[in-house]
């Protein structure tokens, strides 16, 4: 007892308050990760702020119309219209196509990498998917107009033909006159995501403990048991994560849907109908446009990235609450 | 220990209940009164369940465990003590075929359950595990609820009636004495326990799908004496239900809790290679008062390892 005490009570008491060298450093680091957190959120400010302004003209002209309003007319001579809504459509029904297709597929190869693979096969099956990563979308684009577009649509009319007597089906499935829908931009989408949730699900079911892999296989589970009860509530929130970064990358990109998507002002339940997109109106008509034209578009960049962070910020949501249901308040 | 009816040894039925090609999907529910089920179970308290004859296990070229040859005895608590790397656990995950998910492991020799080889062609794994069950060193419970955690087994058996499930949990919590602690808070996450209590959530987990065998490797080595001895009581109190090997470095433990010890070593022999050896395999009592071997009793008076 004594020993410890008479130690500490030599110790000057200025020698715990001033900081030491490691301190320092702590604080250098801290502060600049603080300023480096603080910068991102600056730029971020910065580009809505900027492109909001000159959005502005579009809106004060539009008002609620400019998402509400379905007709789309900026060249009308007396009042032009700027109504959204027909983009907004086309954006969500496009990119969320996409997810429901992407979504099991990704998750289904990245399963099958992490734990059905032979060693030997995963780095070059990781490979062939990191580079479908690396094409560029316009390609996509092209594949898709010139090989997808006309390959799909006898396959879009057989469909229609099989559902079109059923109630719903009928009209989701409704008829097709070319192959350029919002169902071809869905499939095209969905190529383009999959990488990216591959990978990240891919990483997400690596951190899977090993000691939850082995519980499971210790209560006698099979495989697939195994992966239904230790993988997936580990992996959950991951997933989620992966599943939204993707539905951001499929919201915004333009080139791509731009070319498949059809190009017409036109709200459809029918996914085999042509419609447009949000990104994809920005991209055709920014260089004829100006004035007044000019600040929709713009306007209508500025909602896609609202649109954007409200998904973020719903799925972060969604996974805190998840995660305090699964590992508890204190996990 | 309590001694209980010897049933007429159906031992073949068992065996052909184990290794009949009745894969995942269309698996029967173990009944209560069924294989491996402690109640109606074939052997007499002390009747091997379990055999090893001449076992050695390689990690790929390098035979981690040479010629292990001892029985399992019918609800006894068999210890396995020896010093650090000498194989215990290798030895144990053989026993319910966990080593086949390590890449390149092997056993040689023959192990067997109730007279069936288990690693014969014809057994399913995924069987044997479901009549030989494990708990882990570290708690490891799965992040989901209480509930759901215990129920995990069960289901995976076919269970599916809420109040049957109900009734599992219920009796495998108390059986791991656990009930009274967390009976309010079934919806509560697993994680969200202290350590001991996780540790015999793990322990009811396993229980809940009626194991003959539990393995348990050093079950108490992250938990503090009162955990711990909460954990022994109830290794005693299982032993009248199910029959335990347990792994400890604890000697004490060993000591207090088990029936049978078995002391293993690490031996280098001419090649200059570590082998894991089974030293003595022996009662308890025997072991730790007047053991045979003298590398048995220097590392129990603590003079090795
Ligand atoms: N997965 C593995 N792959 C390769 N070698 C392994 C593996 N697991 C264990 N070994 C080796 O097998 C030998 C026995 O290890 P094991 O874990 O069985 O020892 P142990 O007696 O349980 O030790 P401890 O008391 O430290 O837990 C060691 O030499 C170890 O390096
Ligand atoms: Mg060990």
């Amino acid at each position: 007892m004594e020993f410890p005490l008479t130690q500490l009570d030599r110790a000057p008491a200025s020698d715990v308050t001033t900081p030491g060298r490691g301190r320092t450093l702590d604080r250098v680091f801290g502060g600049a990760s603080y300023g480096a957190g603080l910068l991102v959120l600056g730029v971020l400010a910065l580009i809505l702020l900027s492109t909001t302004w000159e959005a502005l003209p579009a809106f004060q002209h539009s008002g609620f119309d400019f998402i509400f309003g379905q007709r789309w007319a900026p060249n009308n001579p007396d009042l032009p219209l700027f109504g959204t809504l027909t983009f907004l459509y086309g954006t969500a029904v496009s990119s969320l196509l996409a997810l429901l297709i992407a979504v099991p597929v990704s998750i289904g190869i990245a399963l099958f990498l992490t734990e059905l693979a032979p060693r030997w096969l995963r780095v070059p099956a990781v490979t062939v998917i990191d580079l479908l990563a690396a094409v560029p979308s316009v390609v996509f684009g092209l594949v898709g107009i010139l090989v997808i577009a006309p390959a799909a649509l006898p396959l879009y009319q057989w469909i229609h033909d099989l559902v079109v007597n059923v109630p719903v089906l009928g009209s989701v499935f409704g008829p097709a006159v070319n192959g350029n829908t919002f169902a071809t931009a869905g499939v095209i989408l969905a190529v383009m995501v999959i990488p990216i949730i591959t990978s990240i699900s891919r990483e997400v079911f690596d951190t899977v403990p090993v000691a939850d892999k082995q519980a499971a296989y210790a209560l006698g589970a099979t495989r697939w048991e195994m992966i239904k009860g230790a993988v997936f509530p580990h992996s959950f929130a991951g997933l989620v994560g992966a599943a939204m970064l993707g539905l951001g990358r499929a919201m915004g990109e333009t080139i791509a849907v731009t070319l498949v998507i059809g190009g017409s002002t036109q709200i459809a339940a029918n996914l085999f109908a042509s419609g447009n997109s949000m990104a994809a109106v920005i991209a055709q008509q920014w260089g004829e446009a100006s004035g007044l034209h000019t600040s929709a578009l713009i306007g209508i960049g500025v909602v896609l990235f609202a649109m954007t962070v409200l998904v973020n910020y719903s799925a972060r949501v969604i996974v805190r609450r998840a995660e305090i249901r699964m590992k508890g308040a204190t996990a | 220990m309590p001694t209980r009816s010897v049933k007429s040894p159906s031992v073949d039925s068992e065996v052909t209940t184990m290794t009949t090609p009745e894969k995942a999907p269309s698996r029967t529910v173990r009944p209560t009164a069924g294989l491996g089920s402690a109640a109606t179970s074939v052997s007499a308290p002390g009747e091997p369940v379990m055999d090893l004859s001449d076992v050695s296990v390689f990690y790929g070229d390098f035979e981690a465990v040479r010629g292990v040859s001892l029985p399992i005895r019918h609800n006894q608590i068999t210890a396995m003590i020896g010093p650090s790397g000498c194989g215990k656990s290798t030895v144990l995950r053989s026993l319910n075929r966990m080593n086949d998910l390590v890449a390149g492991a092997r056993v040689s020799g023959s192990i067997t359950y109730h007279g069936q080889d288990i690693y014969a062609p014809n057994v399913d794994p995924i069987q044997v595990r479901r009549h030989i069950g494990m708990v882990f060193q570290k708690a490891n419970p799965f992040p989901k609820s209480i509930y759901d955690n215990v129920a995990y087994g069960p289901r995976l058996n076919g269970v599916k009636r809420r109040a049957e499930l109900d009734d599992i949990v219920e009796e495998a919590l108390t059986g791991a004495a656990l009930w009274d602690e967390v009976k309010d808070k079934m919806k509560t996450s697993g994680l969200a326990l202290s350590g001991g209590q996780q540790q015999r959530l793990c322990i009811a987990r396993a229980i809940a799908v009626k194991p003959e065998v539990i393995l348990m490797d050093e079950p108490c080595s992250a938990l503090d004496p009162i955990a711990t001895s909460k954990v022994e009581e109830l290794m005693f109190r299982l032993a009248e239900d199910y029959t335990i090997v347990i792994v400890t470095h604890n000697m004490q433990q060993a000591a207090r809790v088990s029936h049978y010890t078995a002391f293993f070593t690490a031996e280098v022999d001419d090649a200059g290679v570590r082998h894991g050896r089974l030293v003595e395999f022996d009662d308890t009592e025997k072991i730790f008062t007047n053991p045979a071997e003298q590398r048995t009793e220097d590392y129990i008076t603590g003079r090795f390892g």
